[in-house]
C-alpha cells in the first residue's frame, strides 16, 4: 500500500484533519520549513519523523496556531489555524514539547482546571487512570518526575475530548517501559476515533504506533510511506552475506532464496556465517535525512 | 480562497465558570508557594514591626513615625502586591510554558487577567488587613475614621489597578521569573526609599521628589498620608496639601499608560518563537 502524498499544486484538502500545501517558513535566513505539502486523514496517527532542527516542531506549531507562516496554506479541522477561534481550538489537544509549565496545583486540580476550558470534557480522574497517574492525583504538578510530569502533559492534552491530537515528541525522557505504556495509551485513543500528529525522532516509536510516516529533513518531506515500505524496503534488495575462502562475502539481490539455493549448492554443507537481511527502518531513515549527494 | 465557517456545533462553557476556574487557580499557585508569601506578604509586616520597634520618634504634632510609617509600608504592600508580584510570576509563567499551554486551550484570554484580578486583590486586601492589625495592636496606630475610609479605598484601588498593568507589562522585559526579579526588586525599592516610605517624603532631597513624581507609589503614599496622618501634617506636603485630586490624575493616567503597554507588549510565548 502507497499512500497518495500531494503535490504543491493540488487544492487543499478540506474534510482531512491537517491539509498543507507548499508551507514555507523562515527564521532570518534559516528556512525552517521549504515548501511542505501533507494531508493527515481523519482517524489516522501519522508521524513526523526526523532529527533535531528538521522543521518537525516549527511545522506542528504552525499547525496548532503559534507560529506565523511565511507562505504556503494550511487547513485544520478545515480552518486556517492563524484565525485561531476558540470553537476550533475546543477540539484540539496540544501536548507541546515545552510540556505545561510548572504549577502549585496537584495534578487532579491540574486536570479539573483544564477540562473547564472544554464544554464536554473527559472525566479528569478517568484521565489520570488512563495516563497511570492514579497515585500522583494528590502530588502538585512540581514535584513530578520527568516521566510522570511528561504524562501530565498529555493527560491535559487529552481531558478536553479532542477530535486532532498533536503531540511534540511525548516520549522523551521515558524509560522503556514508560514509553510501551504510553503506546498502548496512543493506541486506546485511536480506538475511539481520535486523529494524532506526532513528532518523534524513535524509530520503533514511529514503526509501533503510526498509519503513515512522514520523514522530514532541511523542512522538506522526503518521504511519506507506511512504516513497513518506508524507502522502499519492502522491496529493497537484500543482502546475503557469508565466508568462502576465510574472505567475508556479499551480495545484493532481489531474489534471495533463489541466491541461496545456488550458494548451497557450491558448498558441502552448511554455507559458513550465512545472513539474510533486508534493510531496517534505521537504515532507509538514515539514508534519507543524510546530506543530499 | 473561500473560509470554511467555525463549526456551529462546538460548545464552549459559559465564561462565568471559567472566570471562577481562573480566579481559584490564581489564589491555590499564590498562597502555596512559600516565596510569594514570604516575600509579598509577610516582608511588609516584618518591616512594620522592625521599624515600629525602632524608629519611635514624634514627627510632629504629637504624630508618631509608626503612624507616618503605616500609610507608606501601606502603599509598599500594594505595590509587591501587584506590580512586584506579577511581574514575576506572569515572566515565570511565560519561559515555563505555562502560558504557551493556556494559549492553545479554548479558554478565553480575559479569563486569565481576571485570574491575576483576583489575586491581587485578595493578597492586597490581606495584606492590608494584617498590616491595619499589627499596627493597631501592637503601635497604638490610629485608625482612618469617615470620609479617610473612601479616600483610602479610591487610592488602594486606583494604585493597585495602576501597578498591576506596569506589572503585566514590565513582564514581557524579563526574560524568565528570575530575571524579572532581578530588575524589579531593585527598582520598587529604591522607589519606596525616594517616595517617603521610609523616610518622610518631606526630608528626601528636591531631586530625589521629582523623579519619584513620575511614578505611582509616590502618590499612592501621598494619599494614604492623607488617610493616616492628621490634616494638621499636611503642609509639610511639598505642595503644602494632600493634592487628592493630583493624585488621582496621576495614578488614573498610569492606568491608561500601563494597560496600553499591556496591549502592546503581552506575549503568550517566549520572544522569537512565533
Amino acid at each position: 500500500m502507497v499512500a497518495a502524498v500531494p503535490s504543491a499544486g493540488d487544492a487543499l484538502d478540506t474534510s482531512a484533519a491537517i491539509s498543507i500545501r507548499g508551507l514555507v517558513k523562515r527564521y532570518g535566513d534559516f528556512v525552517a520549513v521549504d515548501g511542505l505539502d501533507l494531508d493527515i486523514r481523519r482517524g489516522e496517527i501519522f508521524a513526523l519523523l526526523g532529527p533535531n532542527g528538521a522543521g518537525k516542531t516549527t511545522t506542528v506549531e504552525i499547525c496548532e496556531g503559534y507560529r506565523k507562516r511565511d507562505a504556503g496554506e494550511v487547513r485544520v479541522l478545515g480552518e486556517d489555524p492563524a484565525d485561531g477561534a476558540r470553537r476550533w481550538k475546543a477540539q484540539l489537544g496540544i501536548v507541546l514539547q515545552s510540556g505545561a509549565g510548572d504549577s502549585q496545583l496537584t495534578c487532579r486540580e491540574l486536570l479539573r482546571a483544564q477540562a473547564s476550558y472544554f464544554s464536554d470534557p473527559r472525566d479528569p480522574d478517568e484521565v489520570l487512570q488512563l495516563v497511570g497517574l492514579t497515585e500522583k492525583a494528590n502530588v502538585r504538578g512540581r514535584a513530578l518526575s520527568g516521566g510522570q510530569r511528561r504524562r501530565l502533559d498529555v493527560a491535559l492534552g487529552i481531558v478536553g475530548r479532542p477530535t486532532l491530537l498533536f503531540l511534540d515528541e511525548p516520549t522523551t525522557g521515558f524509560d522503556p517501559e514508560a514509553r510501551r505504556q504510553f503506546w498502548s495509551l496512543i493506541r486506546s485513543l485511536r480506538e475511539l476515533g481520535t486523529t494524532m500528529l506526532l513528532t518523534t525522532h524513535y524509530l520503533d516509536e514511529a514503526e509501533a504506533l503510526a498509519d503513515r510516516v512522514g520523514v522530514i529533513a532541511h523542512g522538506r518531506l522526503m518521504e511519506v510511506a507506511v512504516p513497513s515500505s518506508l524507502g522502499g524496503r519492502e522491496t529493497a534488495p537484500a543482502v546475503v552475506s557469508w565466508t568462502e575462502d576465510g574472505v567475508r562475502r556479499s551480495a545484493d539481490t532481489a531474489t534471495p532464496t533463489a541466491f541461496v539455493r545456488e550458494l548451497a549448492a557450491r558448498f558441502p554443507g552448511e554455507v559458513p556465517d550465512l545472513a539474510v537481511a533486508r534493510p531496517t527502518l534505521e537504515d532507509v531513515y538514515l539514508r534519507m535525512i543524510g546530506e543530499p549527494a | 480562497m473561500t473560509m470554511t465557517p467555525v463549526r456551529p456545533d462546538v460548545a464552549l462553557p459559559p465564561l462565568a465558570s471559567v472566570y471562577r476556574t481562573r480566579g481559584s487557580v490564581e489564589l491555590k499557585e499564590f498562597f502555596r508557594q512559600r516565596e510569594s508569601v514570604v516575600f509579598t506578604l509577610l516582608f511588609p509586616v516584618i518591616l512594620l514591626v522592625v521599624f515600629g520597634a525602632v524608629l519611635d520618634y514624634d514627627i510632629g504634632g504629637g504624630v508618631t513615625f509608626t503612624q507616618y510609617f503605616m500609610a507608606g509600608i501601606v502603599a509598599a504592600g500594594i505595590l509587591g502586591a501587584s506590580l512586584q508580584n506579577m511581574a514575576i510570576s506572569i515572566a515565570t509563567e511565560r519561559s515555563d510554558g505555562t502560558l504557551k499551554s493556556l494559549a492553545g486551550t479554548p479558554m478565553p484570554k480575559s479569563a486569565y487577567f481576571i485570574g491575576k484580578i483576583v489575586q491581587v486583590l485578595a493578597v492586597t486586601l490581606l495584606i492590608i488587613a494584617i498590616l491595619l492589625a499589627v499596627g493597631v495592636l501592637a503601635y497604638g496606630i490610629d485608625l482612618p475614621s469617615g470620609s479617610d475610609w473612601f479616600t483610602f479605598a479610591w487610592v488602594a484601588a486606583l494604585g493597585s489597578a495602576s501597578c498591576t498593568l506596569l506589572g503585566i507589562a514590565v513582564s514581557s522585559l524579563a526574560k524568565n521569573g528570575r530575571s524579572a526579579s532581578a530588575m524589579v526588586t531593585p527598582i520598587a525599592l529604591v522607589l519606596q526609599f525616594i517616595s517617603g516610605v521610609f523616610f518622610q517624603f518631606s526630608q528626601v532631597p528636591v531631586w530625589m521628589q521629582t523623579v519619584a513624581s513620575f511614578f505611582p507609589l509616590k502618590w499612592m503614599a501621598q494619599g494614604l498620608r492623607s488617610v493616616f496622618l492628621p490634616d494638621a501634617l499636611a503642609s509639610a506636603e511639598p505642595a503644602g496639601s494632600w493634592e487628592l485630586g493630583r493624585v488621582a490624575l496621576v495614578l488614573a493616567l498610569w492606568c491608561l499608560a500601563g494597560l496600553a503597554l499591556c496591549v502592546a507588549t503581552f506575549r503568550w510565548q517566549d520572544r522569537g518563537t512565533d
